[in-house]
């Protein structure tokens, strides 16, 4: 690269820091929720593209209803609906643990059939009631743009998924970890039968776990729409980068999680500058292979005893 | 009644067994043609208008009195998306039902898939999707513009209008962006004398487009060119802009970006980029406007229309001229006759069929608005389709 002056590669190299920062922001976001189900309930969602995909529709709709309704409201819509994507995934969540889940919780191959079913079903719901043309909401303007220190751009929308998801992981961390909640839904996941009979009603646990979860797709759904676009299959898209990042982080892990997100984000994103786009993607997956063979348990596994 | 009898007997076209020594799917009063297309999976997204603009063209043909006095009824076939299944599909519209003639495909790789199907069984196909070009068949009338007819005038166009020398070339990784960038890139070298400073392809569905845009601000080239297509596209156009890659700093042409996508896209991430296609729903003529309003009447208000929904909606009407030019139904009349049809009705303007059974059209350049409408800015004169162009493999 001689041609270029050092501070065009000084400002490159923070942009390209920035762009990999903010592709593990989007990385963790979809990981966690699955994670969380994956790691701490055992249960496979291959749905989980799917919530994000409601959760990216739900902001659409609301964008929608505010631009017809209360178009003065406009530029703040948007915080408030990933609230709204987050409860509605979560409803829908519970939803589904009482009708399908639950009667799997000791099958754990039979879920990944089940909620694949679902995905399909949620696929071809999406289809029929929005259309198989990919839509996106319109965003306020304020996310659009980019910070800019002379040669430097950081795109807002990036710094405002990487807050985002830094929020929810900081709650999420708090929540399993600090919270009553969290507790109880530790010591179910370690031993189910002793915990109920010390009181704990697993059965509440497990809904609001997968509620959480689901909800968790929501928000990284919501965040989406800020980068992509959306369409009945875009789950299907999210899902293998989801797996990805909780496979080789060590399922039950959420550090694990957190720790493949940014490794993975990085390598790929370098990769991608120095080979091109197809190239650096066949690498990222080689080294997530390489990575896998070494330690099949993935980078980070979870120390607490198998049930 | 006998009146009558005989007053049908004068509208009705000619006998049956004259018009169809084939055996198809033609009776006295009714031909039956084929649709096959996605409705579902993936590219439902895309084939949705073309399914949509060749159902308007046979309605409008039946109003008008159908073909040699028949109406045209429809067998519709869903490839979902899936390329055995289209080869399947077609051998079912085929063999099955004796269809003879089908109006579908989008992708490459679906028309790849059942071209074996219609040299075999002799059908015809009206293919409406601009592509890569390197193929000719008898059994295929191309209603889009092959790659030499998309690309170079466009070229041309830019390098001369915005003295554009270095170039940047961005495509989905599949044959229809690398076939077409392999072409851009021996024009750019051989013929404007100017230079491609980075070349590369992101698989479908990639939305992460942090890395590209940084060296493509190292890299600094007069043009992007992007033939992005499908999800990839909004993820790509939503990045250029929040990193500060607008039409005010940065000239963009695309060859992937019809009103269809801008739909997805939206337009204020747009502004200002140009894009290369033969038609615009903004073209400003009397059959257009005709063609926009019966369009917008049967599909609502809010229905954009491609380059390739127009495209599609001239299948039927080829179709029609060469079924009446041959006075037969037959596939081997209508394959013949085919050279020299014209069009003067199609909403881009002329078109007429060359002998390689693509379209002589030309070329436009749009410059798109925040309503997600393009303004034309150029328009060449009619370019000869050739779908194996010497010095550019």
């Amino acid at each position: 690269m001689g041609d270029y002056t050092a501070e065009e590669l000084q400002s490159i190299f923070i942009m390209q820091g920035f762009s990999g920062l903010s592709l593990f922001s989007v990385l963790l976001l979809m990981g966690l929720g699955l994670a969380l189900i994956f790691g701490q309930m055992g249960v496979i969602n291959m749905a989980h593209g799917e919530f994000m995909a409601l959760g990216a529709y739900t902001v659409y709709l609301c964008s929608n209803i505010t631009e017809q309704f209360f178009p003065a409201f406009t530029p703040y819509y948007f915080v408030i609906t990933i609230l709204v994507a987050f409860v509605v995934c979560g409803l829908l969540g519970a939803f589904v643990e009482w009708l399908l889940i639950r009667h799997l919780y000791h099958r754990p191959l039979d879920t990944l059939l089940a909620t694949w079913g679902l995905s399909l079903i949620l696929q071809q719901t999406y289809r029929s009631i929005f259309g198989a043309r990919e839509v996106s909401p319109r965003l306020p303007d304020w996310l659009m743009g980019s910070f800019t220190y002379g040669d430097v751009d950081i795109p807002i929308n990036g710094v405002f998924v990487l807050g985002l998801s830094v929020i929810v992981t900081g709650s999420l961390v708090y929540f399993i970890y600090k919270s009553r909640f969290g507790l109880k839904l530790r010591s179910t996941v370690q031993n189910r039968s002793m915990s109920g009979a010390v009181g704990i009603n697993t059965v509440k646990v497990d809904r609001l776990a997968f509620a959480l979860g689901c909800g968790i797709a929501g928000i990284a759904g919501a965040a989406f729409t800020t980068i992509g676009s959306t369409g009945p299959d875009s789950g299907s898209r999210y899902i293998v980068d989801a797996f990805l990042v909780v496979v080789s982080g060590g399922a039950a892990s959420l550090l694990g999680t957190v720790g493949s997100a940014f490794g993975i984000a990085q390598a790929q994103s370098i990769l991608e500058f120095f080979l091109e786009g197809t190239k650096g993607k066949v690498a990222t997956l080689l080294v997530i292979v390489v990575v896998l063979m070494i330690r099949p348990q993935g980078l980070f596994p979870s120390k607490v005893r198998s049930h | 009644m006998m009146m009558v009898l005989s007053m049908a007997g004068l509208l009705a076209g000619p006998p049956t067994e004259e018009v169809n020594t084939t055996g198809l799917a033609v009776t006295d009063d009714t031909v039956t043609v084929g649709q096959l297309h996605s409705a579902t999976g993936t590219m439902a997204i895309s084939e949705t208008g073309s399914i949509q603009a060749e159902q308007l063209a046979i309605d409008q043909i039946n109003a008008m009195g159908g073909v040699l006095g028949r109406q045209i009824e429809v067998i519709k076939e869903d490839g979902a998306s899936d390329w055995p299944t289209f080869a399947e599909k077609a051998k079912k519209l085929l063999v099955s039902d004796k269809v003879g003639t089908v109006f579908g495909c989008w992708t490459s790789a679906s028309r790849k898939a059942v071209l074996p199907v219609f040299e075999k069984e002799n059908g015809m196909l009206y293919y409406p999707t601009f592509y890569e070009g390197l193929e000719q068949s008898k059994n295929v009338i191309y209603t889009g513009q092959e790659a030499t007819q998309q690309i170079i005038a466009g070229l041309d166009w830019i390098a001369e209008e915005k003295d554009a020398k270095t170039f940047y070339l961005i495509g989905s990784d599949y044959i229809w962006p690398r076939t077409s960038n392999k072409i851009a890139r021996k024009h750019i070298e051989n013929v404007l004398g100017g230079k491609v400073v980075g070349e590369e392809y992101y698989a479908l569905g990639h939305t992460q487009f942090g890395s590209l845009i940084n060296k493509i601000k190292l890299k600094k080239p007069d043009v992007i060119y992007a033939i992005v297509v499908g999800g990839s596209n909004v993820s790509f156009y939503k990045q250029l802009k929040a990193a500060g890659i607008t039409s005010e700093k940065q000239t963009l042409l695309t060859i992937s970006v019809t009103e269809d996508e801008v739909l997805g896209i939206g337009g204020e991430n747009l502004v200002g980029f140009y894009s290369a296609m033969k038609y615009f729903q903004s073209l400003d003529n009397e059959n257009n406007k005709a063609f926009v309003a019966a369009f917008k009447e049967k599909y609502g208000e809010d229905a954009v229309i491609g380059d390739v929904t127009q495209a599609a909606y001239l299948g039927p009407w080829l179709w029609k001229a060469a079924v009446e030019k041959a006075g037969s139904f037959d596939i081997d009349k209508i394959a013949e006759v085919s050279p020299d049809i014209e069009l003067t009705t199609a909403p881009e303007g002329y078109v007429k069929i060359h002998p390689n059974h693509h379209l002589w059209s030309k070329l436009r350049i749009g410059q798109w608005g925040e309503d997600g409408q393009a303004e034309v800015l150029y328009e060449s004169e009619l370019i000869e389709p050739d779908p194996f162009p010497e010095g550019y493999q």
